[in-house]
Protein backbone atom coordinates (compact mmCIF):
# COMPACT_ATOMS: atom_id res chain seq x y z
CA UNK A 1 0.00 0.00 0.00
CA UNK A 2 1.24 3.36 -0.85
CA UNK A 3 0.98 6.09 1.73
CA UNK A 4 1.35 9.74 0.94
CA UNK A 5 3.80 11.40 3.28
CA UNK A 6 2.24 14.07 5.42
CA UNK A 7 3.64 17.57 5.06
CA UNK A 8 3.51 19.59 8.26
CA UNK A 9 1.59 22.84 8.40
CA UNK A 10 3.68 25.25 10.37
CA UNK A 11 1.83 27.28 12.96
CA UNK A 12 2.34 30.99 13.25
CA UNK A 13 4.58 30.44 16.24
CA UNK A 14 6.78 27.99 14.30
CA UNK A 15 7.05 30.34 11.38
CA UNK A 16 8.94 32.80 13.55
CA UNK A 17 12.25 30.91 13.02
CA UNK A 18 13.26 31.23 16.65
CA UNK A 19 11.21 28.34 18.08
CA UNK A 20 12.95 25.94 15.68
CA UNK A 21 16.33 27.14 16.84
CA UNK A 22 15.34 26.91 20.50
CA UNK A 23 13.96 23.41 20.01
CA UNK A 24 17.19 22.37 18.29
CA UNK A 25 19.26 23.87 21.08
CA UNK A 26 17.10 22.03 23.59
CA UNK A 27 17.78 18.69 21.94
CA UNK A 28 21.48 19.42 21.74
CA UNK A 29 21.55 20.45 25.39
CA UNK A 30 19.78 17.27 26.39
CA UNK A 31 22.43 15.28 24.54
CA UNK A 32 25.13 17.34 26.15
CA UNK A 33 23.95 16.56 29.66
CA UNK A 34 23.23 12.92 28.90
CA UNK A 35 26.73 12.44 27.56
CA UNK A 36 28.18 14.33 30.52
CA UNK A 37 26.58 11.82 32.84
CA UNK A 38 27.83 9.03 30.57
CA UNK A 39 24.40 7.76 29.58
CA UNK A 40 24.85 8.28 25.88
CA UNK A 41 28.59 8.14 25.62
CA UNK A 42 29.43 7.40 22.01
CA UNK A 43 32.98 8.61 21.54
CA UNK A 44 35.94 6.35 22.06
CA UNK A 45 39.31 7.93 22.81
CA UNK A 46 41.38 6.11 20.21
CA UNK A 47 44.19 5.05 20.55
CA UNK A 48 43.96 4.98 24.36
CA UNK A 49 40.68 3.14 24.13
CA UNK A 50 40.20 0.56 21.45
CA UNK A 51 37.34 -1.38 20.00
CA UNK A 52 39.48 -4.53 19.76
CA UNK A 53 37.79 -6.43 22.58
CA UNK A 54 34.48 -6.20 20.71
CA UNK A 55 35.82 -7.67 17.50
CA UNK A 56 34.21 -10.99 16.69
CA UNK A 57 36.33 -14.10 16.21
CA UNK A 58 35.76 -13.94 12.46
CA UNK A 59 36.79 -10.29 12.11
CA UNK A 60 38.43 -9.70 8.75
CA UNK A 61 41.66 -7.86 9.45
CA UNK A 62 45.05 -8.53 7.94
CA UNK A 63 45.56 -11.96 6.36
CA UNK A 64 48.38 -13.93 7.95
CA UNK A 65 49.89 -17.39 7.88
CA UNK A 66 49.70 -19.68 10.88
CA UNK A 67 51.69 -22.56 12.30
CA UNK A 68 50.11 -25.43 14.18
CA UNK A 69 50.92 -26.81 17.64
CA UNK A 70 53.85 -28.85 16.30
CA UNK A 71 55.39 -25.76 14.79
CA UNK A 72 54.75 -26.89 11.23
CA UNK A 73 53.99 -24.17 8.77
CA UNK A 74 50.56 -24.98 7.49
CA UNK A 75 50.98 -23.55 4.01
CA UNK A 76 51.84 -26.12 1.35
CA UNK A 77 52.18 -23.52 -1.41
CA UNK A 78 49.25 -24.74 -3.48
CA UNK A 79 48.78 -21.13 -4.68
CA UNK A 80 45.00 -21.30 -4.58
CA UNK A 81 44.83 -18.04 -2.61
CA UNK A 82 47.17 -16.40 -5.10
CA UNK A 83 44.78 -17.50 -7.82
CA UNK A 84 41.54 -16.35 -6.18
CA UNK A 85 42.75 -13.04 -4.71
CA UNK A 86 40.66 -10.42 -6.56
CA UNK A 87 43.23 -7.58 -6.38
CA UNK A 88 46.19 -9.98 -6.93
CA UNK A 89 47.84 -9.02 -3.67
CA UNK A 90 49.46 -12.40 -2.98
CA UNK A 91 52.71 -13.67 -4.49
CA UNK A 92 53.99 -17.13 -3.65
CA UNK A 93 57.26 -18.77 -4.63
CA UNK A 94 57.04 -22.45 -3.72
CA UNK A 95 59.97 -24.66 -2.82
CA UNK A 96 60.54 -28.31 -2.05
CA UNK A 97 60.91 -29.32 1.56
CA UNK A 98 64.36 -30.90 1.95
CA UNK A 99 64.34 -34.64 2.69
CA UNK A 100 66.05 -34.26 6.07
CA UNK A 101 63.21 -32.03 7.29
CA UNK A 102 60.81 -33.53 9.81
CA UNK A 103 57.90 -32.70 7.53
CA UNK A 104 59.51 -33.87 4.29
CA UNK A 105 56.40 -35.92 3.51
CA UNK A 106 54.44 -32.71 2.94
CA UNK A 107 56.81 -32.08 0.03
CA UNK A 108 56.08 -28.42 -0.66
CA UNK A 109 56.20 -25.15 1.23
CA UNK A 110 56.42 -21.49 0.32
CA UNK A 111 59.96 -20.22 -0.10
CA UNK A 112 58.55 -16.71 -0.11
CA UNK A 113 55.01 -15.64 0.59
CA UNK A 114 54.22 -11.98 0.11
CA UNK A 115 51.01 -10.09 0.67
CA UNK A 116 50.96 -6.54 -0.57
CA UNK A 117 48.92 -4.78 2.06
CA UNK A 118 48.41 -1.79 -0.20
CA UNK A 119 46.54 -4.03 -2.60
CA UNK A 120 44.77 -6.25 -0.07
CA UNK A 121 41.06 -5.52 0.26
CA UNK A 122 40.40 -7.75 3.28
CA UNK A 123 37.70 -9.73 1.45
CA UNK A 124 38.56 -13.06 3.05
CA UNK A 125 38.48 -15.13 -0.13
CA UNK A 126 42.00 -16.48 0.60
CA UNK A 127 40.84 -17.86 3.93
CA UNK A 128 37.72 -19.26 2.31
CA UNK A 129 39.53 -21.22 -0.39
CA UNK A 130 42.57 -22.37 1.59
CA UNK A 131 42.45 -26.21 1.67
CA UNK A 132 45.04 -26.42 4.47
CA UNK A 133 43.75 -23.93 7.05
CA UNK A 134 46.99 -22.02 6.59
CA UNK A 135 45.87 -18.46 6.00
CA UNK A 136 43.53 -16.58 8.31
CA UNK A 137 42.31 -13.03 8.54
CA UNK A 138 43.41 -11.76 11.93
CA UNK A 139 42.29 -8.92 14.14
CA UNK A 140 45.23 -6.66 13.23
CA UNK A 141 44.01 -3.73 11.19
CA UNK A 142 46.35 -0.77 11.64
CA UNK A 143 49.52 -0.85 9.57
CA UNK A 144 51.81 1.95 8.65
CA UNK A 145 54.93 2.24 6.60
CA UNK A 146 57.17 4.93 5.26
CA UNK A 147 57.87 3.14 2.00
CA UNK A 148 55.81 0.97 -0.28
CA UNK A 149 58.13 -1.95 0.54
CA UNK A 150 57.22 -1.59 4.22
CA UNK A 151 53.65 -2.41 3.34
CA UNK A 152 54.50 -5.72 1.71
CA UNK A 153 54.30 -8.42 4.32
CA UNK A 154 56.83 -11.14 3.73
CA UNK A 155 56.69 -14.68 5.03
CA UNK A 156 58.41 -13.87 8.33
CA UNK A 157 56.06 -10.99 9.07
CA UNK A 158 53.02 -13.06 8.12
CA UNK A 159 53.97 -15.83 10.53
CA UNK A 160 54.57 -13.22 13.22
CA UNK A 161 51.08 -11.82 12.81
CA UNK A 162 49.49 -15.22 12.41
CA UNK A 163 51.14 -16.95 15.34
CA UNK A 164 50.22 -20.44 16.44
CA UNK A 165 46.69 -21.62 15.88
CA UNK A 166 45.38 -24.58 17.80
CA UNK A 167 42.61 -26.98 17.02
CA UNK A 168 43.22 -27.29 13.31
CA UNK A 169 42.92 -30.52 11.39
CA UNK A 170 46.38 -32.09 11.48
CA UNK A 171 46.05 -34.56 8.66
CA UNK A 172 49.79 -34.65 7.96
CA UNK A 173 50.38 -36.35 11.29
CA UNK A 174 48.78 -39.50 9.94
CA UNK A 175 49.20 -39.18 6.20
CA UNK A 176 52.43 -40.03 4.49
CA UNK B 1 -5.26 7.14 4.16
CA UNK B 2 -6.58 8.20 0.76
CA UNK B 3 -4.32 7.13 -2.02
CA UNK B 4 -4.56 10.27 -4.05
CA UNK B 5 -1.86 12.51 -5.30
CA UNK B 6 -2.44 16.01 -6.39
CA UNK B 7 -1.20 16.93 -9.82
CA UNK B 8 2.32 18.25 -9.60
CA UNK B 9 2.86 21.54 -11.31
CA UNK B 10 6.40 22.08 -12.49
CA UNK B 11 7.28 24.95 -14.72
CA UNK B 12 9.34 23.87 -17.67
CA UNK B 13 12.94 24.98 -17.96
CA UNK B 14 12.31 27.92 -20.25
CA UNK B 15 9.52 29.34 -18.13
CA UNK B 16 11.57 29.00 -14.96
CA UNK B 17 14.52 30.75 -16.55
CA UNK B 18 12.46 33.60 -17.86
CA UNK B 19 10.67 33.95 -14.53
CA UNK B 20 13.99 34.08 -12.72
CA UNK B 21 15.42 36.50 -15.24
CA UNK B 22 12.40 38.76 -15.00
CA UNK B 23 12.60 39.08 -11.27
CA UNK B 24 16.29 39.68 -11.58
CA UNK B 25 15.79 42.26 -14.29
CA UNK B 26 13.48 44.20 -12.07
CA UNK B 27 16.19 44.61 -9.47
CA UNK B 28 19.33 45.07 -11.53
CA UNK B 29 18.37 46.51 -14.87
CA UNK B 30 21.86 47.44 -15.96
CA UNK B 31 23.69 44.16 -15.46
CA UNK B 32 21.43 41.87 -17.48
CA UNK B 33 22.94 39.77 -20.22
CA UNK B 34 26.29 38.94 -18.68
CA UNK B 35 26.53 35.18 -18.08
CA UNK B 36 29.02 33.58 -15.76
CA UNK B 37 30.17 29.99 -16.07
CA UNK B 38 31.43 28.39 -12.90
CA UNK B 39 32.50 24.91 -11.92
CA UNK B 40 30.91 23.33 -8.92
CA UNK B 41 33.11 20.45 -7.85
CA UNK B 42 34.60 17.95 -8.45
CA UNK B 43 35.82 18.46 -4.90
CA UNK B 44 32.96 20.39 -3.42
CA UNK B 45 31.65 19.09 -0.10
CA UNK B 46 28.04 19.29 -1.25
CA UNK B 47 28.59 17.10 -4.29
CA UNK B 48 28.91 13.98 -2.13
CA UNK B 49 32.03 12.76 -3.81
CA UNK B 50 33.46 13.84 -7.08
CA UNK B 51 30.65 15.25 -9.14
CA UNK B 52 31.41 18.28 -11.24
CA UNK B 53 28.55 20.47 -12.34
CA UNK B 54 29.24 23.20 -14.85
CA UNK B 55 26.82 25.98 -14.08
CA UNK B 56 25.98 28.91 -16.27
CA UNK B 57 24.69 31.75 -14.16
CA UNK B 58 22.74 34.84 -14.93
CA UNK B 59 23.30 36.77 -11.76
CA UNK B 60 22.35 34.19 -9.16
CA UNK B 61 19.95 32.33 -11.38
CA UNK B 62 21.14 29.20 -13.10
CA UNK B 63 20.46 29.13 -16.80
CA UNK B 64 22.30 25.97 -17.72
CA UNK B 65 23.72 23.05 -15.78
CA UNK B 66 25.84 20.23 -17.15
CA UNK B 67 26.83 17.44 -14.78
CA UNK B 68 30.21 15.93 -15.51
CA UNK B 69 30.64 12.44 -14.14
CA UNK B 70 33.43 9.89 -14.31
CA UNK B 71 36.00 11.16 -11.84
CA UNK B 72 35.70 7.97 -9.83
CA UNK B 73 35.61 5.59 -12.76
CA UNK B 74 37.34 2.33 -11.94
CA UNK B 75 36.09 0.17 -14.76
CA UNK B 76 34.15 -2.24 -12.57
CA UNK B 77 32.24 -3.65 -15.51
CA UNK B 78 35.42 -4.50 -17.36
CA UNK B 79 36.98 -5.92 -14.21
CA UNK B 80 33.97 -8.21 -13.89
CA UNK B 81 34.63 -9.67 -17.32
CA UNK B 82 38.04 -10.82 -16.16
CA UNK B 83 37.14 -12.63 -13.00
CA UNK B 84 34.84 -15.31 -11.70
CA UNK B 85 31.42 -14.53 -10.36
CA UNK B 86 32.39 -14.92 -6.71
CA UNK B 87 35.54 -12.87 -7.07
CA UNK B 88 33.47 -9.88 -8.11
CA UNK B 89 31.52 -9.76 -4.84
CA UNK B 90 34.10 -7.52 -3.06
CA UNK B 91 33.85 -5.08 -5.95
CA UNK B 92 30.11 -4.68 -5.43
CA UNK B 93 30.88 -3.36 -1.93
CA UNK B 94 32.45 -0.39 -3.60
CA UNK B 95 29.53 0.58 -5.80
CA UNK B 96 27.17 2.26 -3.39
CA UNK B 97 29.58 2.25 -0.49
CA UNK B 98 26.92 3.48 1.91
CA UNK B 99 24.96 0.27 1.56
CA UNK B 100 27.44 -2.47 0.64
CA UNK B 101 25.22 -5.22 2.01
CA UNK B 102 22.39 -4.33 -0.34
CA UNK B 103 24.77 -4.36 -3.31
CA UNK B 104 26.11 -7.77 -2.34
CA UNK B 105 22.59 -9.13 -2.18
CA UNK B 106 21.55 -7.61 -5.49
CA UNK B 107 24.60 -9.02 -7.25
CA UNK B 108 24.21 -12.47 -5.73
CA UNK B 109 20.53 -12.51 -6.71
CA UNK B 110 21.41 -11.56 -10.28
CA UNK B 111 23.89 -14.41 -10.67
CA UNK B 112 21.51 -16.78 -8.93
CA UNK B 113 18.87 -15.82 -11.45
CA UNK B 114 21.29 -16.81 -14.19
CA UNK B 115 21.97 -20.10 -12.45
CA UNK B 116 18.27 -20.67 -11.85
CA UNK B 117 18.72 -21.02 -8.11
CA UNK B 118 16.43 -20.09 -5.30
CA UNK B 119 17.66 -19.70 -1.78
CA UNK B 120 16.15 -21.58 1.18
CA UNK B 121 13.84 -19.47 3.39
CA UNK B 122 16.39 -18.75 6.09
CA UNK B 123 18.91 -17.50 3.54
CA UNK B 124 16.29 -15.21 2.07
CA UNK B 125 15.31 -13.86 5.48
CA UNK B 126 18.94 -13.09 6.29
CA UNK B 127 19.24 -11.25 3.01
CA UNK B 128 16.17 -9.19 3.82
CA UNK B 129 17.78 -8.23 7.13
CA UNK B 130 20.97 -7.20 5.38
CA UNK B 131 19.10 -5.20 2.75
CA UNK B 132 17.05 -3.31 5.28
CA UNK B 133 19.89 -2.40 7.63
CA UNK B 134 21.76 -1.21 4.56
CA UNK B 135 18.77 0.92 3.59
CA UNK B 136 18.59 2.53 7.01
CA UNK B 137 22.31 3.19 6.98
CA UNK B 138 22.23 4.78 3.53
CA UNK B 139 19.19 6.95 4.27
CA UNK B 140 20.73 8.10 7.54
CA UNK B 141 23.76 9.35 5.71
CA UNK B 142 21.62 10.79 2.95
CA UNK B 143 19.52 12.81 5.37
CA UNK B 144 22.43 13.78 7.59
CA UNK B 145 24.52 15.06 4.71
CA UNK B 146 21.51 16.73 3.14
CA UNK B 147 20.71 18.57 6.36
CA UNK B 148 24.33 19.62 6.71
CA UNK B 149 24.32 20.93 3.14
CA UNK B 150 21.41 23.20 3.93
CA UNK B 151 22.93 24.31 7.20
CA UNK B 152 21.82 21.94 9.97
CA UNK B 153 25.02 20.48 11.32
CA UNK B 154 23.65 18.68 14.38
CA UNK B 155 21.55 16.18 12.46
CA UNK B 156 24.63 14.79 10.77
CA UNK B 157 26.24 13.96 14.12
CA UNK B 158 23.16 12.16 15.41
CA UNK B 159 22.63 10.16 12.23
CA UNK B 160 26.27 9.14 12.32
CA UNK B 161 25.91 7.90 15.87
CA UNK B 162 23.15 5.61 14.66
CA UNK B 163 25.16 4.55 11.64
CA UNK B 164 27.97 3.55 13.96
CA UNK B 165 25.59 1.11 15.65
CA UNK B 166 24.73 -0.27 12.24
CA UNK B 167 28.41 -0.76 11.51
CA UNK B 168 28.67 -2.71 14.75
CA UNK B 169 25.84 -4.90 13.48
CA UNK B 170 27.59 -5.36 10.13
CA UNK B 171 30.72 -6.37 11.97
CA UNK B 172 28.82 -9.00 13.92
CA UNK B 173 27.13 -10.26 10.78
CA UNK B 174 29.99 -10.30 8.31
CA UNK B 175 33.26 -9.75 10.14
CA UNK B 176 33.86 -6.40 8.47
CA UNK B 177 32.43 -3.03 9.24
CA UNK B 178 32.46 -1.42 5.85
CA UNK B 179 33.42 -3.68 2.99
CA UNK B 180 31.11 -6.48 3.90
CA UNK B 181 31.42 -8.92 0.96
CA UNK B 182 28.74 -10.92 2.71
CA UNK B 183 27.07 -12.90 -0.02
CA UNK B 184 28.36 -15.51 -2.36
CA UNK B 185 26.59 -16.88 -5.37
CA UNK B 186 24.22 -19.33 -3.75
CA UNK B 187 24.26 -18.08 -0.20
CA UNK B 188 26.07 -16.19 2.51
CA UNK B 189 29.48 -16.62 4.06
CA UNK B 190 28.07 -17.25 7.52
CA UNK B 191 24.84 -17.72 9.36
CA UNK B 192 23.49 -15.09 11.74
CA UNK B 193 24.30 -15.62 15.37
CA UNK B 194 21.79 -15.29 18.22
CA UNK B 195 23.87 -12.36 19.54
CA UNK B 196 23.35 -10.58 16.28
CA UNK B 197 19.59 -10.92 16.52
CA UNK B 198 19.48 -9.59 20.08
CA UNK B 199 21.75 -6.70 19.10
CA UNK B 200 19.52 -5.96 16.14
CA UNK B 201 16.48 -5.97 18.39
CA UNK B 202 18.25 -3.52 20.68
CA UNK B 203 19.15 -1.33 17.73
CA UNK B 204 15.55 -1.25 16.46
CA UNK B 205 14.30 -0.19 19.89
CA UNK B 206 16.86 2.57 20.20
CA UNK B 207 16.61 3.72 16.64
CA UNK B 208 13.02 4.92 16.52
CA UNK B 209 13.46 7.51 19.33
CA UNK B 210 16.63 8.72 17.61
CA UNK B 211 14.73 9.02 14.35
CA UNK B 212 12.00 11.00 16.10
CA UNK B 213 14.68 13.33 17.36
CA UNK B 214 15.92 13.93 13.83
CA UNK B 215 12.32 14.42 12.83
CA UNK B 216 11.93 17.04 15.54
CA UNK B 217 15.07 18.82 14.44
CA UNK B 218 14.15 19.01 10.79
CA UNK B 219 10.56 18.43 9.78
CA UNK B 220 8.99 21.41 11.50
CA UNK B 221 12.04 23.61 11.32
CA UNK B 222 11.24 26.77 9.44
CA UNK B 223 14.74 27.19 8.02
CA UNK B 224 14.90 23.66 6.65
CA UNK B 225 11.34 23.99 5.43
CA UNK B 226 12.08 27.20 3.56
CA UNK B 227 15.22 25.90 1.96
CA UNK B 228 13.64 22.72 0.65
CA UNK B 229 9.95 23.45 0.09
CA UNK B 230 9.07 23.94 -3.59
CA UNK B 231 12.72 23.68 -4.51
CA UNK B 232 13.73 21.16 -7.17
CA UNK B 233 10.23 20.10 -8.11
CA UNK B 234 10.23 17.01 -10.30
CA UNK B 235 6.89 16.30 -11.91
CA UNK B 236 5.55 12.79 -12.14
CA UNK B 237 5.99 12.78 -15.90
CA UNK B 238 9.58 13.94 -15.73
CA UNK B 239 10.46 11.47 -13.03
CA UNK B 240 9.27 8.63 -15.22
CA UNK B 241 10.72 10.08 -18.41
CA UNK B 242 14.17 10.41 -16.90
CA UNK B 243 14.04 6.92 -15.47
CA UNK B 244 14.43 7.96 -11.85
CA UNK B 245 14.07 5.27 -9.26
CA UNK B 246 14.01 4.86 -5.52
CA UNK B 247 13.01 7.65 -3.15
CA UNK B 248 13.52 10.27 -5.85
CA UNK B 249 10.85 8.66 -8.01
CA UNK B 250 8.50 8.07 -5.11
CA UNK B 251 8.99 11.60 -3.86
CA UNK B 252 7.36 12.71 -7.10
CA UNK B 253 4.32 10.65 -6.32
CA UNK B 254 4.93 7.57 -8.46
CA UNK B 255 3.98 4.47 -6.56
CA UNK B 256 6.75 2.19 -7.74
CA UNK B 257 8.91 0.08 -5.50
CA UNK B 258 10.70 -2.94 -6.96
CA UNK B 259 10.07 -4.77 -3.70
CA UNK B 260 6.33 -4.44 -4.36
CA UNK B 261 6.24 -4.43 -8.15
CA UNK B 262 8.49 -7.44 -8.71
CA UNK B 263 8.84 -9.05 -5.30
CA UNK B 264 12.09 -10.85 -4.68
CA UNK B 265 13.41 -12.45 -1.48
CA UNK B 266 9.81 -13.01 -0.29
CA UNK B 267 9.26 -9.30 0.14
CA UNK B 268 5.60 -9.93 -0.68
CA UNK B 269 5.25 -11.80 2.62
CA UNK B 270 6.18 -8.81 4.70
CA UNK B 271 3.75 -6.10 5.52
CA UNK B 272 5.09 -2.66 4.72
CA UNK B 273 3.96 0.55 3.05
CA UNK B 274 5.56 2.44 0.25
CA UNK B 275 5.71 6.14 1.09
CA UNK B 276 5.17 8.53 -1.80
CA UNK B 277 5.31 12.27 -2.00
CA UNK B 278 2.61 14.68 -3.15
CA UNK B 279 4.61 17.64 -4.42
CA UNK B 280 7.83 16.23 -5.81
CA UNK B 281 10.07 18.81 -4.19
CA UNK B 282 13.17 18.40 -2.04
CA UNK B 283 11.12 18.35 1.14
CA UNK B 284 9.03 15.44 -0.12
CA UNK B 285 12.10 13.42 -0.95
CA UNK B 286 13.29 14.01 2.60
CA UNK B 287 9.94 12.92 4.03
CA UNK B 288 9.91 9.80 1.87
CA UNK B 289 13.35 8.77 3.13
CA UNK B 290 12.31 9.33 6.74
CA UNK B 291 9.23 7.18 6.29
CA UNK B 292 11.18 4.48 4.46
CA UNK B 293 13.43 4.05 7.47
CA UNK B 294 10.40 3.52 9.68
CA UNK B 295 9.09 0.94 7.22
CA UNK B 296 12.48 -0.78 7.18
CA UNK B 297 12.31 -1.14 10.94
CA UNK B 298 8.84 -2.63 10.50
CA UNK B 299 10.20 -5.18 8.04
CA UNK B 300 13.15 -5.98 10.30
CA UNK B 301 10.86 -6.68 13.22
CA UNK B 302 8.75 -9.01 11.10
CA UNK B 303 11.78 -10.91 9.85
CA UNK B 304 13.16 -11.29 13.35
CA UNK B 305 9.83 -12.53 14.64
CA UNK B 306 9.54 -15.32 12.10
CA UNK B 307 13.11 -16.14 11.24
CA UNK B 308 12.92 -19.60 9.68
CA UNK B 309 15.33 -22.36 10.60
CA UNK B 310 17.25 -24.49 8.21
CA UNK B 311 20.05 -24.07 5.72
CA UNK B 312 21.15 -20.66 4.49
CA UNK B 313 22.87 -21.77 1.32
CA UNK B 314 21.79 -23.43 -1.86
CA UNK B 315 22.27 -27.17 -2.20
CA UNK B 316 24.09 -27.81 -5.43
CA UNK B 317 27.25 -29.80 -4.73
CA UNK B 318 28.47 -29.35 -8.30
CA UNK B 319 28.63 -25.58 -8.03
CA UNK B 320 29.16 -24.73 -4.38
CA UNK B 321 32.33 -25.25 -2.42
CA UNK B 322 32.32 -28.46 -0.40
CA UNK B 323 32.41 -28.30 3.39
CA UNK B 324 35.80 -27.33 4.77
CA UNK B 325 36.04 -30.39 7.02
CA UNK B 326 35.59 -32.65 4.02
CA UNK B 327 38.08 -30.71 1.92
CA UNK B 328 40.70 -31.11 4.61
CA UNK B 329 40.42 -34.87 4.90
CA UNK B 330 39.09 -36.37 1.72
CA UNK B 331 40.65 -36.52 -1.73
CA UNK B 332 37.49 -36.26 -3.85
CA UNK B 333 36.27 -33.13 -2.16
CA UNK B 334 39.74 -31.62 -2.35
CA UNK B 335 39.86 -32.17 -6.11
CA UNK B 336 36.38 -30.77 -6.49
CA UNK B 337 37.31 -27.77 -4.36
CA UNK B 338 40.31 -27.04 -6.58
CA UNK B 339 38.27 -27.39 -9.77
CA UNK B 340 35.56 -25.08 -8.47
CA UNK B 341 37.94 -22.42 -7.24
CA UNK B 342 40.05 -22.39 -10.38
CA UNK B 343 37.30 -22.76 -12.95
CA UNK B 344 34.40 -21.10 -11.23
CA UNK B 345 30.72 -21.86 -11.51
CA UNK B 346 29.36 -23.83 -14.39
CA UNK B 347 27.00 -21.04 -15.47
CA UNK B 348 24.63 -21.67 -18.37
CA UNK B 349 24.66 -19.58 -21.50
CA UNK B 350 22.18 -16.77 -21.66
CA UNK B 351 21.47 -13.31 -20.42
CA UNK B 352 19.62 -12.09 -17.37
CA UNK B 353 18.73 -8.78 -15.86
CA UNK B 354 17.94 -8.43 -12.23
CA UNK B 355 16.99 -5.18 -10.55
CA UNK B 356 16.78 -4.79 -6.80
CA UNK B 357 15.38 -1.92 -4.77
CA UNK B 358 18.49 -0.42 -3.25
CA UNK B 359 18.52 2.65 -1.01
CA UNK B 360 19.37 4.89 -3.94
CA UNK B 361 17.00 3.28 -6.40
CA UNK B 362 16.92 0.31 -8.68
CA UNK B 363 20.34 -1.28 -8.83
CA UNK B 364 20.34 -3.64 -11.78
CA UNK B 365 22.84 -6.20 -12.96
CA UNK B 366 22.69 -7.37 -16.53
CA UNK B 367 24.76 -10.47 -17.09
CA UNK B 368 25.52 -11.85 -20.51
CA UNK B 369 26.97 -15.30 -20.09
CA UNK B 370 28.52 -17.52 -22.71
CA UNK B 371 28.84 -20.32 -20.22
CA UNK B 372 31.63 -20.97 -17.75
CA UNK B 373 32.72 -19.19 -14.63
CA UNK B 374 33.31 -15.75 -16.09
CA UNK B 375 30.63 -13.36 -17.37
CA UNK B 376 31.00 -12.30 -20.98
CA UNK B 377 29.55 -8.91 -20.13
CA UNK B 378 28.29 -7.47 -16.89
CA UNK B 379 26.43 -4.22 -17.00
CA UNK B 380 25.57 -2.34 -13.84
CA UNK B 381 22.53 -0.13 -13.91
CA UNK B 382 23.55 2.37 -11.29
CA UNK B 383 20.60 4.30 -9.84
CA UNK B 384 22.73 7.32 -8.93
CA UNK B 385 23.90 7.68 -12.51
CA UNK B 386 20.35 7.63 -13.83
CA UNK B 387 19.08 9.94 -11.08
CA UNK B 388 21.74 12.51 -11.93
CA UNK B 389 20.63 12.64 -15.55
CA UNK B 390 17.77 14.93 -14.56
CA UNK B 391 20.12 17.71 -13.38
CA UNK B 392 20.24 19.67 -16.68
CA UNK B 393 16.46 19.77 -16.59
CA UNK B 394 16.07 20.34 -12.88
CA UNK B 395 18.67 22.96 -11.99
CA UNK B 396 18.01 25.83 -14.45
CA UNK B 397 15.80 28.51 -12.96
CA UNK B 398 16.94 27.89 -9.44
CA UNK B 399 19.20 30.06 -7.39
CA UNK B 400 22.81 29.10 -6.90
CA UNK B 401 22.33 28.11 -3.25
CA UNK B 402 19.43 25.83 -4.16
CA UNK B 403 21.83 23.61 -6.09
CA UNK B 404 23.21 22.33 -2.81
CA UNK B 405 19.75 21.50 -1.52
CA UNK B 406 18.78 19.76 -4.75
CA UNK B 407 21.97 17.72 -4.93
CA UNK B 408 21.52 16.75 -1.30
CA UNK B 409 17.93 15.70 -1.85
CA UNK B 410 18.81 13.56 -4.87
CA UNK B 411 21.15 11.63 -2.55
CA UNK B 412 23.56 10.08 -5.02
CA UNK B 413 26.82 8.24 -4.49
CA UNK B 414 29.57 8.78 -6.98
CA UNK B 415 31.14 5.38 -6.34
CA UNK B 416 28.08 3.85 -7.91
CA UNK B 417 27.51 6.53 -10.52
CA UNK B 418 30.99 6.31 -11.99
CA UNK B 419 31.52 2.63 -11.14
Amino acid sequence: MAIVVKRPKLSFWEKLYLPGIIKGLGITLRHFFLSLTGKTKVSMQYPEEKWDSHLPEYYRGAPALVTDEQGRERCVACQLCEFICPPRAITIHPEEIPSEDKWAKVEKRPQEFEIDMIRCIYCGLCEEVCPEQAIFLRKEYAFTGLKREDMVHNKKRLYEIGGVREGLVNKWNELK
Amino acid sequence: MPNTVQEIQALDTGAKVSQGAESYQASTEDMIGEKLVINMGPSHPATHGVLRVVLELDGETITKAIPDVGFLHRGDEKIAENMQYNQFVPYTDRLDYLAPLANNVAYALAVEKLMGWELPPRGKAIRVISCEIARISAHLLGIGAYAMDVGAMTVFLYTFTQREYIYNLCELLTGARFTTSYTRVGGQIRDVLPEFLSELEKFCDGFLPALDEIDKLLTRNKIFFDRTKDVGVISKKDAIAYGLSGPNLRGSGVDHDVRKAHPYLDYDQYDFDVPIGAHGDCFDRYLVRMEEMRQSIRILRQVMKNLPDGPINIVDPKNTLPKKERVLMSMEELIHHFILVTQGLDAPEGEVYFGAENPKGELGFYINSRGGGVPHRLKIRAPSFVNLSILPKLLPGHMMSDVVAILGSLDFVMGECDR
